[in-house]
């Protein structure tokens, strides 16, 4: 029993030992390569753990962490992209004329507590991790501090995020007085037999819902995302949108599922009128955007809306749909978010519109992938965001939520317009600013992706079934 | 199998055209017309083993799993109808590489593996029998077309081409709804979950229902044809695009909404089509003056010739409409004949902006005495246009008004009078274009061999469907007479609707 335990726990072990170890070589010398290296390693071995860990599934510790099908997935997930996340960062960071090392141990707390809330069975884990995740955020958005709208961009995250902290931990406090446990699965028990809206929990799912929607930046707690994801230095944008978005989801889709929220009508109305906020706000104040990464932030806050709709369709499908409309956006923005670290040079992060003009004409796959993940996001066949989206529009007709299905089509249309305008400006007439020059790292992180993407495009199949069977275990 | 080699040809040579166009300019050109005389000639060798073979309408189909989790399969097949449009299809596909020799000169590799992936994603609408199939196809089809002409269209060109593919994605994500409904709707009824076309055949539902769910193709396919209110893209898109894209989009293009009525909306929906038929026709006859009149006024070659298209659209919806074999007969033919005269017009207009840099009509002139070969094309085509007996669209034109005369006398007549206005803007555009005073700065180069070889074949097209129709009308039999019989099921017998 106690070497089970200890093996679903390899994971955590290994991505919080390895920020010691790097902690230990700086001591002796701050070789960035070095620890780079051992980072690598590091989140490599992490991988292989949750390999070795599906023989032991489903398994529980103690109240607090549940290792089921499910958060396994998302281990794999997290850590992969994770892993991917640090090899575009190299270059990125290499540009600090500063310490560079600490991005890394950052990087890894960060890492742990997505990992931590994926695997939350508890509100004491999920608030753990929850702020494990944070707080490495902080300082990763300010990482670049020597830039203004870095310094701007986590004062921001800082303040918001600490008062959607604290709604969250109220919402907890109201939902533990009401039903007198932290357990996800006893609350669901008691919801079940108690009458399900009294005032007091009420109150306490809507608190920890605004805590929830910050970190997802679902309409109307969204605010921070736009300066964020424009002021961070761009590796550690990259996993807000992929890792720390995926992990919140991971926690919300199965607090939802156990307390069984759509089956009431209360939790119905309140993600419906997000979910549809969230779509229209996200992409209507896209359309104006001439920041790339802005644009890239209002997009992210209707995907989350889309992703929404999973969450009020009542059987396993809903789940499975989430999770492949997770993953599909993950490797998508993955993509995007890739081509504009690769472009960013040493005092510059091309993000303005202008900088892309006529990519196409000059780094011909590197505007590819760009457009691979544009298309990818907008919906279009043969890219993963078309399976991701058909998916949700298929679960959603099958459970009757026209309104929102209807909101999601027209969103689509909407989205269309700003995706097409990045696209049309990567194609039109070249313009003069020269970009530095690729590693091959990056290359094969970009191809990869464009890959990925793709390949869940046309044959969507075999990952399905592999979802439908890590959701089953 | 083969019916998948004809999708895979277009995407390797697509592909490989990109590739080689690293290197040279005429490379991609070279290819795109091997992989396209290598369609056209397996088609043609399926039609000569399969003609007349196969298992019910099919003359030969394919199927396997593609994401069984969803029951989408990879299910081609073809029947008549496909054979035909595919025939033209790479017909123009081979003139639109051809026309694009001298026209297009940055880029060749990215515009030939454009031209082939557009008209892959044909081919594939015109095949395939899975409706998820059918709308990735759909969409397919779209994103090359939004390159070919915000990349090498003219002066107005992104406008264009984001108002085309937000038209075109809006009504296709409607049609996207009514499919996946219609799944659930027949696998709740029969238990088995699948989007394979011949099993949603027949689906019973409320006729409410079945009318909602018709509109949601309708929107997909109304837009494409396009049906008047639906028709604003068109006429940027045709005259923003470059020559081959004016071409695929209103030879082959438009062709895909045509087949869609006649392959899943009427099949798919036979109640809802005869309760919408009314309307359908009058959406027709207004199509068919609205088009005649706006193509009148216009000063824009291109605008010009995209709203005769807008014109002789109207009469395939009318003729869908008529629900009788005259009428659908003239449809077919009418969907052939309007993709080679409408795609040799704007060939013709294509090669004399290559000439004189201008599509404004009040501009030219007394061309015919420079350009006499171009001339008697613009002719010949023009001609086509106002349905001159003995081209192909005289045949088409006659048949659909013919057919309509049987089930409403009425649109009929109104309809007829298009061809008075198809008269008045055909001799326009020949009165303007190559009468009058001549402008006599310009030192105009007759057709080359090239050119003149594009021209013949169109010509000899054009001829044939006009004089020996016959065979096409073969060939098109067994799916008329399908689907009228699904219609003919609905329909109470004596209701005098089907004569």
């Amino acid at each position: 029993m106690i070497q089970e335990d200890f093996l679903c726990l390899s994971p955590f072990i290994i991505v919080a030992g390895t920020p010691v170890l790097l902690m230990l070589v700086i001591a002796f010398t701050r070789h960035f390569r070095i620890l780079f290296g051992i980072s690598l390693v590091g989140l490599s071995f992490a991988l292989l753990s949750v390999y070795f860990l599906l023989p032991v599934l489903p398994h529980t510790l103690g109240q607090l962490f549940i290792f089921d099908g499910f958060s396994i997935l998302f281990f794999g997930l997290i850590i992969f992209t994770s892993l991917l996340i640090t090899i575009l960062s190299y270059r990125y960071v290499m540009y600090q004329d500063s310490e560079k090392e600490e991005f890394l141990i950052m990087l890894f707390t960060a890492v742990l507590g997505s990992l931590i809330l994926a695997a939350s069975a508890n509100f004491a884990t999920l608030f753990l991790g929850l702020e494990t995740l944070s707080i490495s955020l902080y300082v990763l958005i300010a990482y670049r501090r020597s830039r203004g709208n870095s310094i701007e961009a986590s004062v921001k995250y800082l303040i918001l995020a600490s008062v959607s902290s604290a709604f969250l931990l109220f919402g907890m406090g109201l939902i533990y007085a009401g039903t007198g446990s932290l357990e996800f699965t006893r609350i669901g028990q008691v919801l079940h037999s108690a009458d399900y809206s009294t005032p007091l929990l009420l109150a306490g799912f809507s608190m920890m819902l605004v805590g929830i929607g910050f970190k997802l930046a679902l309409v109307p707690f969204h605010m921070w995302t736009p300066d964020v994801y424009q002021g961070a230095p761009v590796p550690v944008t990259t996993f807000i949108a992929t890792v720390s978005k995926g992990a919140v989801m991971a926690f919300l889709l199965r607090f939802f599922k156990e307390i069984q929220g759509n089956q009431n009508h209360n939790f119905i109305l309140m993600i419906t009128v997000i979910a549809l906020l969230s779509m229209f706000t996200g992409n209507l104040l896209a359309i104006r955007q001439r920041n790339v990464k802005r644009i890239l932030a209002y997009s992210s806050i209707a995907n989350m809306g889309y992703l929404l709709v999973t969450l009020l369709v009542s059987n396993t499908e809903g789940l499975q749909a989430a999770v492949f409309y997770i993953v599909s956006y993950m490797v998508t923005t993955l993509g995007a978010f890739g081509v504009i670290n690769l472009l960013a040079s040493r005092d510059h992060d091309a993000d303005d519109l202008e900088d892309y003009r006529g990519l196409f004409w000059k780094h011909p796959s590197i505007a590819l992938v760009f457009t691979l993940a544009l298309l990818s996001l907008a919906g279009i066949p043969l890219t993963a965001g078309f399976i991701g989206k058909f998916y949700l529009v298929f679960t959603g007709i099958h459970s009757g939520l026209w309104l929102l299905v209807t909101g999601l089509i027209l969103n689509s249309v909407i989205g269309l317009y700003y995706y097409l305008r990045v696209i049309s400006t990567l194609f039109s007439p070249v313009n003069a600013i020269m970009f530095p020059g690729f590693g091959v790292a990056d290359r094969i992180v970009l191809g990869f992706t464009a890959l990925g993407i793709v390949w869940l495009g046309i044959f969507p199949g075999g990952f399905l079934r592999m979802i439908a069977h890590f959701t089953g275990l | 199998m083969k019916l998948v080699y004809l999708i895979v040809i277009l995407l390797a040579g697509g592909l490989l055209s990109w590739v080689t166009g690293r290197w040279s300019r005429v490379l991609p050109r070279i290819i795109a017309l091997i992989s396209l005389t290598t369609d056209l000639i397996l088609l043609l060798l399926i039609y000569k083993n399969q003609a007349g073979t196969g298992t019910g309408i099919w003359m030969i189909q394919y199927k396997t799993e593609w994401i069984p989790s969803f029951g989408i399969s990879l299910y081609l097949a073809a029947d008549g109808l496909s054979m035909l449009l595919l025939m033209i299809t790479y017909i123009l596909g081979l003139l639109s590489v051809l026309i694009s020799w001298k026209e297009i000169r940055d880029a060749t590799g990215f515009f030939h593996f454009n031209i082939l992936w557009i008209l892959s994603g044909i081919t594939g609408v015109f095949l395939s029998l899975d409706l998820f199939l059918f709308y990735f196809f759909w969409e397919l089809m779209l994103i090359p077309m939004y390159f070919l002409i915000s990349i090498w269209g003219h002066e107005n060109r992104i406008y264009a081409s984001y108002k085309f593919f937000i038209y075109t994605q809006a009504s296709g994500l409607l049609m996207l709804i009514s499919i996946i409904t219609l799944y659930f709707i027949q696998g709740s009824n029969s238990g088995t979950y699948t989007f394979d076309y011949t099993q949603l055949l027949g689906t019973a539902m409320s006729p409410t229902l079945a009318y909602i769910l018709m509109l949601g193709f309708l929107a997909a396919f109304l837009v494409k044809l396009p049906v008047v209110p639906f028709h604003n893209w068109l006429p940027d898109a045709h005259a923003e695009a470059p020559t081959a894209g004016s071409v695929i989009l209103a030879g082959l293009l438009l062709k895909t909404g045509a087949y869609g009525l006649i392959r899943f909306v009427l099949p798919l929906f036979p109640g809802a089509s005869v309760s919408f038929a009314p309307v359908g026709m009058i959406l027709g006859v207004v199509g068919i003056l609205y088009g005649a009149k706006l193509a009148f006024a216009q000063t824009d070659l291109k605008r010009l010739i995209a709203y005769t298209s807008v014109s002789h659209m109207g009469f395939v919806i009318l003729g869908v409409y008529a629900f009788n074999e005259i009428a659908f007969q003239g449809v077919i033919v009418q969907m052939i004949a309007h993709a080679v005269s409408t795609g040799a017009l704007f060939i013709l207009a294509g090669q004399l902006y290559e000439r004189i840099h201008t599509r404004n009509i009040l501009l030219m002139g007394g061309l015919w005495k420079q350009l006499p070969v171009m001339g008697s094309m613009w002719l010949i085509f023009a001609l086509a246009s106002l349905g001159l007996p003995g081209l192909g669209n005289f045949i088409a034109e006659f048949f659909i008004l013919a057919g309509t005369f049987k089930s409403n006398i009425l649109m009929s007549c109104l309809a007829s009078a298009g061809l008075i206005g198809a008269t008045a803007y055909s001799l326009r555009l020949i009165q303007k274009v190559l009468s009058g005073r001549e402008n006599t700065e310009w030192k105009l180069k007759d057709l080359s061999v090239r050119e003149k070889l594009v021209s013949a074949s169109l010509v000899i097209l054009i001829l044939y469907l006009g004089l020996l129709p016959q065979k096409v009308l073969d060939t098109a039999k067994p799916v008329i007479s399908n689907t009228l019989n699904s219609i003919e099921q609905v329909v109470s017998p004596g209701s005098g609707l089907i004569k």
